[in-house]
Parts: structure tokens; sequence; C-alpha cells
């Protein structure tokens, strides 16, 4: 009995190592806030196609592109999402690696939200609200040009048109592309707004992003993971606080929860398409050339992204939530993918 | 008058407060298990509370018309099926003219209704050309509607359904062609981003191939290690270290395990990405102790006697082991590898390091398509945006503490079966 057990083992090993070298399905690896819309592309291509279905991993735009820039190889995944435009040290380490040519398809548009229970009124921010009430040094309330350790405990510190409701916001992780996005979309023109501030990014750009891009830690921005369903649930129970987390949740939980305004526009479908919602962002995904001859369906897959019943206004991946592109853009990375154009580092500075 | 104090006076004297102090301790113990159970319950009550809604599925009852023209046999894989069944819908409801209204019209009816009648077309050529009544799946909100779980009873704004929608599915209603059936798509389906598609066929699987993998490799090198770390070693300062290590190892949180295997049999042997071959290496490697020390101990209780007497009437050592020692050993091994391969089967941690935490919607059919597994499933339908997945959530924790209760109570019997006491 014990010899077949390791006799069967050892074919198993065999068996494996054969299949390693040729792989049937597209691997795709990448960003948390694609991944809803990359997997509804994935099952409607698998059902609707002679290929297998792509296995996507969410894996954090930054994982994801790690991963992706390891190399070419069967072992290698094929295509990486991400909520954020790769970022010229990734490319170059994709470069080093031998990842030389990379395809790079932007796929639509998604807003980022702050929200709370629709128990309490709707918050009207702006950016400036959002800074000062988040950044972890904020300009001396006093008018000096210095900074001092944020002050403020209710909203009505920050700006005293806000409730006097205690300051408690919900958020990812630093290691979430939804953060980086809040922090650069949110806090960073609130930040601007002050004059001295905006003076420093050409001075000291260092310094100047440390002070935009800090979160403070005193206990008003709770991390709260990267599950946002979990935070929908905790604004429910808590009235009084608000959440960060992307539009397709805001979508999903409309009797639950409610957009802040941001700049006096609502987070709606059509404020984030138009471009008058300022919070949001494009979303990416990237190819490796080289593996598209290789792995089945590589192609194909790109092609069903790219079609209109997709991406489109009226496509599938509007109904989940994906603010779609304006007809010329759509058309130019429909394009992109026609004709395999990939992007060198350059590009990128 | 210390001295006419009799020993029972001084017992009897505190003999109440011992009698209490026993009461308390009683009370303490039962209330630790009362508290235990009414947990338990309230997990069981929640879970099967929100869970329950998800073994029915809503369908809706849609004359399909097989048209020669735009179906035929030749393009039975790629006929525009879904044009199908919006024809359907649009006889159903002639007076829908205007385009956003005929999106919201179509939105009624799931996605795989399509796939249903392609489906069903593949099988059966003949219905070209027929009218048939098929009941296709409605999209989960709808579905979520008629489970009561949608207020209807707020503004449009405040729900996914406009209120267009609404009368339109009571029309439906009204028709009796709108009915909740139960849900079988759940247990013979793979993963999907529609709820109402959604099964568990894939990760059961998944979870199947990667146990067999486990258990092959785990249960014969976890014997072999016990039988002879107890058996055949000698008592030194090495085979002293081989244990203190075995029990750290147990004690490992299994994440570890996880990196252990990206590192090496990923990265080093370049075995296929998220595939149960190697999600059952990383668990090897994890119930691999538990395994070791249920068959030591085990093997530890049978007496000596059995071992001298099988030595004395001239039995070598291999054959005192695996003719005596062994089989009476065998049920406390097997107890112990039930238990290890329970473990297994509720880990994700580990899993996520070798990409097994992924999208996968085509069912597996071996150890090396990609697969998730039972609790990997369970966290992704936990994580997505609509609605409908919680009760698809709660629904396959039901499933997977199903199969955790099966594998223990297996455990349980096996050993009051077979487990003897001297």
């Amino acid at each position: 009995m014990k010899r077949i057990c390791v006799l069967a083992l050892m074919v198993a090993f065999v068996l494996s190592a054969g299949v390693a070298v040729a792989r049937d399905t597209v691997a795709i690896v990448g960003s948390s806030t694609v991944y809803p819309f990359a997997t509804v592309v994935a099952e409607q291509f698998g059902k609707t196609s002679k290929f297998n279905t792509p296995k996507i991993e969410s894996t954090g735009s930054g994982g994801g592109l790690k991963l992706f820039c390891a190399g070419v190889g069967v072992e290698h995944p094929d295509i990486t999402n991400a909520s954020r435009r790769i970022k010229v040290s990734e490319c170059v380490m994709c470069e080093k690696n031998g990842v030389k040519d990379v395809i790079e398809v932007k796929i639509g548009y998604d807003g980022i939200v702050l929200a709370n229970s629709k128990k309490t009124a709707p918050f009207k921010l702006t950016q400036r609200d959002i800074f000062l009430a988040l950044a972890k040094d904020v300009p001396d309330p006093s008018g000096a040009e210095k900074l001092v350790l944020n002050p403020n405990k209710t909203w009505k510190d920050v700006n005293p048109e806000l409730p006097a409701i205690k300051i408690e916001v919900l958020g990812p992780p630093p290691t979430s592309g939804t953060r980086d996005a809040f922090v650069e979309l949110g806090m960073e023109p609130g930040g601007k707004s002050f004059k001295w501030i905006k003076a420093m990014k050409r001075k000291d750009k260092k310094q100047y992003k440390a002070i935009c891009h800090t979160i403070r830690e005193d206990g008003a921005y709770v991390e709260a993971g990267e599950n946002d369903n979990l935070i929908v649930q905790k604004l429910n129970a808590n009235p009084d606080a608000l959440g960060i987390f992307g539009f397709s949740f805001l979508d999903q939980n409309t009797d639950k929860i409610q957009g802040s305004f941001i700049d006096n526009v609502p987070p709606t479908f059509d404020s984030i398409a138009d471009g008058s919602y300022p919070l949001s962002r494009p979303l990416f995904f990237y190819v490796k050339k080289a593996h598209i001859q290789v792995i089945p369906g590589t192609k194909e897959y790109l092609e069903e992204f790219t079609s209109e019943k997709a991406w489109g206004p009226d496509g599938y991946l509007a109904d989940k939530g994906m603010i779609p592109m304006p007809e010329e853009e759509r058309e130019y990375y429909r394009k992109v993918v026609q004709s395999l154009t990939t992007i060198s580092c350059d590009d990128l500075k | 008058m210390e001295k006419n104090q009799r020993t029972i006076d001084i017992v009897k004297r505190g003999l109440n407060k011992r009698y209490r102090s026993e009461k308390r301790f009683k009370i303490y113990g039962l209330s630790a298990i009362l508290v235990s159970i009414i947990f338990l319950a309230l997990l069981f009550i929640s879970i099967i509370g929100t869970g329950y809604s998800a073994f029915f599925r809503t369908v809706v009852k849609l004359d399909i018309t097989f048209d020669p023209e735009s179906i035929s046999k030749e393009t039975l894989s790629t006929a525009n099926y879904s044009g199908l069944v919006k024809k359907s819908l649009r006889g159903l409801f002639p007076n829908v003219e205007d385009r956003r209204e005929k999106r919201q019209l179509y939105g009624l009816v799931s996605s795989g209704a399509a796939f249903q009648l392609r489906r069903l077309a593949m099988a059966d050529p003949g219905v070209i050309g027929k009218t048939v009544s098929v009941w296709v799946p409605a999209n989960d909100d709808v579905d979520m509607l008629m489970k009561g779980q949608m207020e209807r009873n707020v503004p449009q704004s405040e729900r996914r359904l406009t209120d267009k929608q609404l009368t339109w599915i009571d029309k439906l209603s009204g028709e009796d062609r709108l009915e909740k059936r139960f849900n079988t798509a759940f247990f013979t389906g793979g993963d999907s981003r529609e709820p109402e598609l959604a099964g568990i066929w894939g990760a059961v699987m998944g979870s199947f191939y990667t146990l067999v993998v486990t258990l092959l490799l785990s249960f014969p090198i976890g014997v072999s290690a016990a039988v002879y770390l107890e058996e055949f070693a000698p008592k030194n300062k090495w085979t002293d270290l081989i244990e203190v290590n075995i029990n750290n190892l147990a004690a490992v949180p299994s994440i570890v395990f996880g990196l252990l295997g990206l590192a090496v049999f990923l990265n080093f042997f370049g075995l296929p990405r998220s595939t149960p071959l190697v999600g059952g290496l990383v668990l090897t490697l994890m119930t691999l102790p538990t395994i070791i020390i249920a068959s030591r101990a085990s093997l530890k209780s049978v007496p000596p006697s059995i071992r001298d007497a099988a030595l004395g009437i001239g039995a070598s050592k291999t054959q005192m082991v695996s003719h005596h020692v062994l089989p009476l050993a065998m049920p406390g091994m097997m107890t112990g590898t039930i238990i290890g391969m329970a473990q297994a089967l509720g880990e994700t941690a580990p899993l996520l390091m070798i990409g097994m935490v992924a999208f996968i919607v085509d069912v597996p059919h071996g150890f090396t398509d990609p697969a998730t597994v039972l609790p990997v499933q369970i966290y992704l339908w936990a994580d997505s945006p609509e609605r409908a997945f919680t009760a698809l959530t709660s629904a396959a924790i039901m499933v997977l503490l199903a199969f955790l209760i099966f594998m223990n109570s297996a455990a349980v019997l096996l050993r009051k079966k077979f487990e003897r006491r001297w």
C-alpha cells in the first residue's frame, strides 16, 4: 500500500513538472479595486468563449505589480490590475527582470466616497475640510505659517458650518491603493489650498508630500481593514462615523449609507463620469506582450474587456459600478490593444 | 477548652463552608459551559438565519422562441442567446419602448439565463424552431425583493430596483411567472460574480483535491516518523532535539508555512501557482506535526507487554511493529489524522501566499487545475460588494461546518469503535 502511495506521489510530481511548462489559463493579479470588475469580464469571457476562465487574484496594486514584474514565463502572471498608474521605479524593476514590453490599458474610473449612515444628515465637505480633519499636522489655526499637531476634535473645529460631531473616519490601511488615491485626491488639494504649503511644493517637495500625505494617528482615523463591507456595517452601527471606500460599495448600499458632498457635488455615477466629482481616479491593467502569443486566450480576453458591451456606458461593467471613460479615450485604448502598443518607462516620468 | 475539642467538631464547623465552596465551584464550571453554549447557539442562529435563504432562488418563467433565423445547428455555440431572452421579455411587456426602460427590463433576468439557453440548445438541437417555456434565474435584486430582504416602501433612490421594475415584478408574480425554487446551482456551480449563479462546487472540489494530496503525503510520512521515533530511534540528544522541533512546529502560525511553500514549491521547484498540488504540499507541512504527535501518543499507549510477547516468541522488531503494535495503535493514529485534516480543511492563511485566494470560475478537474478551497470562497464572498453575497457567505459557512462536524464525528466514532483499553 505504501509503495503505491509513494509511486502515486512520484507520478504526481512528474506530471506537475510537465504541466508547469504549459499553462492554458490566463493568470491575473492585482488591485482589489479592479478585482470586482475584472472578475466579471473574466466570467463573461470564460462562459462565452472556448477558452478557460482566467484566474484572478486580488493582491493589491503594489503586490500585483511586484509579481507581474518578476519575470517573463508561464510561472509569472500575464496581466496585473492597478488602481493607479505604474510607478517609474516599478517599470524599471520590470525592465531589469526582462519584462520589457508592457501594454498599458486604462479601463475606466472609480470614485472614492466618504459616506455616512442614512440615519443622519449627509456631510458637505471641501477638500480643505478633509485635509484639516485628517492630516497629522495642520497649519496653526492662529494663521501663522507653521505646523501644529492636528488639534481638531470635532467637524465644527474644522469648519464652523459643519456639525459638532467628533471626527471619526474609517478607512483602508496604508497597503491599499484606495488609501493612496484618497490621500492624493482628497487631502493634497486641501493642503495646497494654503498658499505657503503650495509654495513649499517647489522648494521642498519631500516636506510638502509629508504634510499633505500623512494621516493623523491619534484615533480620529481608524484603519478598518481592506473589507469594505465591514466598513459599511460599522457605519450603520455608528451614525457619527464616516467611511472611505470605492463607489461600487456605495452603489450597492444606497438604502443604508449616503455619500458626502465634496465641493457641493454628490458622488453619483454621472458626476464621477463627467469629472465634476473631484475624488475619482483612473483604473488600469498592464499586459505582457510576450505572453500574448504563449497563453491561449490572452488576446481574446483583452478584446472582451475593451469591447463596448463590457466597458461602454451601457456595458455590464457600468452595471457593477465602474465609471466608463469618454468615447475618445475608449477608442484610444481599444487601438492600443489592437496594435499592442507598449509603453516605455520614460513616458511615465 | 482546647483539649476537649474533638476533631469531628472542627470538621463540622468548617463543613458548611466546604459545601458552599463546592457548590460555587460547580456553578463556575456550569456557567462556563452555559456561556459557551450560548455563544455557539448565537453563532448558529445568526449563520443559519442569514444563510438559509441562499438555498432558494427566484426563477422566472419565460417563453423562449428558438427562432431559426437567429439560431441554427451550425451556430449553436455562438448564437445570440441573450437576444432570445430579451425578445421574450419584450413579448411579455410590449409597451416598454424607451431604451433606458428596456435596459431595466432586461435587468430583471440574470445574465445566466443566456448560458442556460445555450446549454439547453446544445443538449437538444431539436428545440430550434419551437417555443419552449423555460424557468431561468432572476437577477439577485429581484431575488432579494422576493425573499423580503429589500424594502419596497422607500423612495426609489434608496433601493436597487426602480418603481417601474417593481410593477413589472408584480405583474410577473401575478401571472405565476415568478417562483422560489431550491437553489441547485449553489451546490453544482463554480464561483460567479452574479450571486444568483454562484456556487460552491468548485471550492468543494478544490478542497477535495487539496486534502487528497495532504492525506496521501502526511499520513504515511507522519506515521513512519512516529514509528521510527517511538520504536526504533535511540534516546539521545538528537532525537530529543527532533522531538522539541516537532512540538514547536505544531505551534508555528500557519502563514509561515505559506511563505515556506512560496519560497520552496513555487520559486524553487517551479510548481504551478494556485493549484491543489501546491496547496496540499503546504498543508502537509502544517498537519505533519499534529499527526506525528497524535501517532506517537497512540503508540505509547500500546502496553509494553505486547511488544515483549511478540519479541519473546521470536518476532523481529519490524514484525513486532507491523503485526502487533501498529494495528493496535492505528485507531488513535486515524483519529489524529482526521483531526489534522479537519484543521487543514479550515485553513486559508497559508494558501494566500501560494495564490489559492483567487477568483476561479471553472470547477477544477485535477491536481494541477487552478482552484480555491471552501474557507477561501467564504472569505471572497464576504468581501464582495453585492448584497446578496451575505446570504451566500453564511450558506457556505454552513456547508463548511457540516463537513467539519462530519469529520470530527467520524474521528469520535472511530475511536469509540476500535479503541482498546488495557
